[in-house]
């Protein structure tokens, strides 16, 4: 039988550091963005060298639960948390039970009796990962949430701004077509002001959400309004979400002979993003996707290194996001 | 119209409470007996005669509440509420009298529909129920319900609440036919196109949360067509659940020139603004949705000064379940009836922005009169409806706290300030604490 020793209080395990997520880019400071920045950069430097992967996460699982369709964003997750040496699974809601009716609310109770120490959710509704994070003791990441956020995307964007302009302070970024149903639109907003960024968003008066002057950028309607920008940041058309009828623009052909990004709209020297997939010939000119000022494969490289600064950062115990559940406030 | 089940009159005298009747222009320290369901004396001084006696000292002693609008959700959802655990609720609320709305599965819109719910809430209604039919059959929008049979079968007044009647033509034929009636149209104002695909306001909050907006002229639109098609006709009507600053000035500027337009306004949009959506918590989601602080300023400066001469709950109960989801997959509405008091009580009353007396006016006789119901009073005579209130008592909200079978409330682990103590509704104890 074994022996039986009692511990004294001081060699004891600390308790664990409280929970924290990465759902909105409003729960981040600017000291918060520039250490996951500079984090990144480590890692990119890492990846350099001829082994790229690294021990920092082994034994953490990492769960990826994917309710909508995307490559770039579940791939590059999934390769983070490998070359982070965690465990990884990965969930899609077709062909799982998600197929069969089950509530949200169950999914996460039942990928939480896993015990995973992160979840990384894409859902189509706004809020998922606040239920996730609620149901389970996950640390969670917000893949993008309907057309609310899309942290990861807003960093990934920073980090290349910054390794192509060596700051991002004092800029003047437009972002350019539907801004309504963007998640990544409203992420890079807040991201880009935080940072001390200038930001215009451009699009059709129907695509351009009344009130958001209030997170610190302007609008405008005509797209010569990029003209001025250091970065051109062109958002997808999102076809999907345009409903029937909806007539937010009269048609695609007009959208793009008003607002699509042509070379001819271009000055020299002017970088251009887009968050992919691109509808080349709808939002951005095939040309200008190819030329050397489009920083699109940038976008995704950075997209793997800002991922893995993200899960090293909440596994590893500093102060990122932290996401208390907000108390509904009364007036 | 209204209805509950039968039961034996308690014979009370409650003693030194302030009696707060502002209808009477009573605020005095008084004692109040009831005889056989009849208040039959008011004085300094009351003889028990054999009378249970109730301590109403450093209590407020009011007529009781009428709710001018809950969702029963019977027939069909009796998971979600019952008459009998409504009224319970009604009752621990301080009503002495509620209207259900007849949006239910199916919906209220046929004599036998009707009768079959009269029959239930004599069987089971704790404080008397009335119920309205729907205005529409099946609230489609497209045919006129037969409301001359159903205003006889007992309906309280018609509604396609939930739901907004879009067709003009419609409005005005079932205003013409309130001459025949005699019943109020009450009227869930909402242009459906403008506010399709919303689950919020539209304004700075949806804009940066991404939640597809419901527009404040998406309400105005409609309240300023059916005041325009009220004036025309010349009938009355009710206007449910006002929620915009712009729906109040087209109410005033209609009561201005002679137009019979009542309106009611509910506890949520009374204390709470479209900031509260940041917690994405699925008990802030409603229709009509929170709004910003200037409608809220709007419509709370309406309820004081009694252009808003109504509080209603709109009581809506839902499953756990369906409120354990994203924002955007929730359902709309709230439970209110055992909160109702206590929130304006603590966010209105307190801070000095409504009076208490003015309060307990707009949630007792100014609902009464929208309907064209008997006021409740506290007076010799009258029909013993009265609420005893602790307007002191501090008490958390919790989900075992409730009577309703639901408990999507946005008050849940809040505390407040204002218990109702004893409920007598038509003479009897409905509710005590």
């Amino acid at each position: 039988m074994a022996e039986i020793r009692v511990m004294r209080a001081d060699v004891l395990p600390p308790e664990p550091p409280p929970r924290r997520h990465l759902i909105s880019i409003r729960d981040l400071s600017r000291e918060d963005v520039e250490r996951l920045l500079a984090t990144a950069r480590s890692f990119e430097r890492s990846l350099e060298r001829e082994m790229k992967k690294l021990p920092t996460l082994r034994g953490r699982t990492v769960v990826n639960l994917f309710y909508e369709s995307s490559t770039r964003t579940s791939s590059s997750f999934e390769l983070a948390a490998k070359r982070l040496s965690a465990d990884t699974m990965s969930i899609k809601a077709a062909g799982s039970s998600v197929d069969k009716g089950e509530s949200l609310k169950d999914t996460a109770l039942t990928i939480g009796a896993y015990d995973p120490d992160v979840i990384v959710i894409r859902h189509p509704q706004i809020g998922a990962p606040h239920l996730v994070a609620h149901f389970t003791s996950a640390h969670v990441v917000n893949a993008g949430d309907g057309k609310h956020q899309h942290p990861t995307q807003a960093l990934l964007d920073l980090y290349t701004i910054q390794e192509e302009f060596q700051r991002i302070e004092g800029l003047h970024v437009a972002i350019v077509g539907d801004v309504l149903h963007s998640r990544v639109a409203r992420s890079n907003v807040q991201a880009l002001v935080l940072m001390g960024a200038r930001v215009t968003l451009v699009g059709p008066p129907a695509l351009l959400p009344r009130g958001i002057e209030a997170l610190g950028c302007e609008t405008s309607t005509d797209i010569a309004a990029i003209g001025a920008a250091d970065v051109v940041y062109v958002l997808r058309m999102q076809r999907e979400r345009m409903e029937e009828g909806a007539n937010y623009v009269p048609s695609l052909r007009e959208y793009t002979a008003r607002w699509g990004v042509t070379p001819e709209r271009l000055r020299p020297g002017q970088k251009v993003m887009h968050p992919g997939p691109m509808n080349r010939g709808v939002e951005i000119d095939g040309r200008v996707a190819d030329a050397a000022d489009a920083l699109v494969e940038t976008q995704v490289r950075a997209g793997l290194v800002v991922r893995m600064a993200v899960l090293y950062d909440l596994l590893t115990g500093r102060p990122v996001g932290v996401q208390a559940a907000a108390a509904v406030e009364v007036a | 119209m209204l209805v509950m089940k039968d039961g034996r009159f308690d014979d009370l005298v409650i003693r030194g409470a302030r009696v707060v009747e502002p209808a009477e222009g009573i605020d005095a320290t008084l004692d109040v007996r009831t005889d056989a369901g009849i208040v039959t004396e008011i004085a300094t001084k009351v003889d028990a005669n054999g009378h249970r006696v109730v301590d109403g000292t450093g209590l407020v002693l009011a007529p009781a509440f009428v709710d001018p609008h809950v969702h029963l959700r019977t027939p069909g959802r009796e998971d979600e509420e019952t008459i009998a655990s409504g009224t319970r609720a009604a009752a621990a609320g301080g009503f002495c009298a509620i209207l259900a709305m007849p949006n239910t599965e199916p919906v209220v819109d046929s004599a036998a529909v009707l009768g079959a719910l009269v029959e239930r809430a004599r069987a089971e209604a704790e404080v008397p129920v009335g119920f309205l039919a729907s205005i529409s059959k099946s609230q489609r929008g497209g045919e006129l319900t037969e409301m001359a049979e159903l205003a006889d079968a007992g309906a309280a007044g018609f509604s396609d609440d939930g739901v907004p009647v879009a067709s003009a033509g419609l409005m005005r034929r079932a205003l013409q036919y309130v001459q025949v009636t005699g019943r109020r149209l009450a009227l869930h104002c909402e242009e459906p196109t403008l506010s399709r695909g919303g689950h919020m306001h539209e304004g700075a909050v949806s804009a940066e949360l991404g939640f597809a907006g419901y527009p404040s002229v998406a309400e105005s639109l409609m309240v300023e067509r059916d005041l325009a098609l009220a004036a025309y006709e010349g009938e009355p009507i009710h206007l449910l659940h006002l929620s915009a600053r712009e729906s109040v000035e087209a109410l005033e500027a209609a009561q201005a020139a002679g137009v019979a337009a009542t309106a009611e306004v509910t506890p949520h949009h009374l204390c709470l603004t479209d900031e509260a959506v940041r917690s994405l918590d699925a008990n802030v989601k409603m229709n009509p949705p929170l709004r910003a602080e200037d409608d809220r300023r709007a419509l709370l400066a309406a309820l004081r000064n009694g252009n808003i001469s109504a509080v209603a709950s709109d009581h809506a109960p839902h499953a756990r379940h369906e409120k354990e989801a994203p924002f955007e997959a929730a359902p709309f509405g709230v439970t209110g009836l055992e909160t109702a008091f206590a929130a304006l009580n603590t966010h209105l009353v307190e801070p000095g922005l409504l009076p208490l007396e003015t309060l307990l006016e707009r949630m007792s006789a100014g609902p009464a009169r929208a309907y064209g119901l008997e006021p409740p009073r506290i007076a010799v005579g009258a029909p013993a409806n009265l609420v005893l209130l602790d307007p002191n008592a501090s008490w958390r909200v919790h989900e075992e706290s409730f009577r309703s079978l639901s408990a999507n409330s946005w008050l849940l682990g809040k505390t407040l300030r204002g218990r109702v103590r004893m409920t007598v509704a038509a003479g009897r104890v409905a509710f005590e604490a």
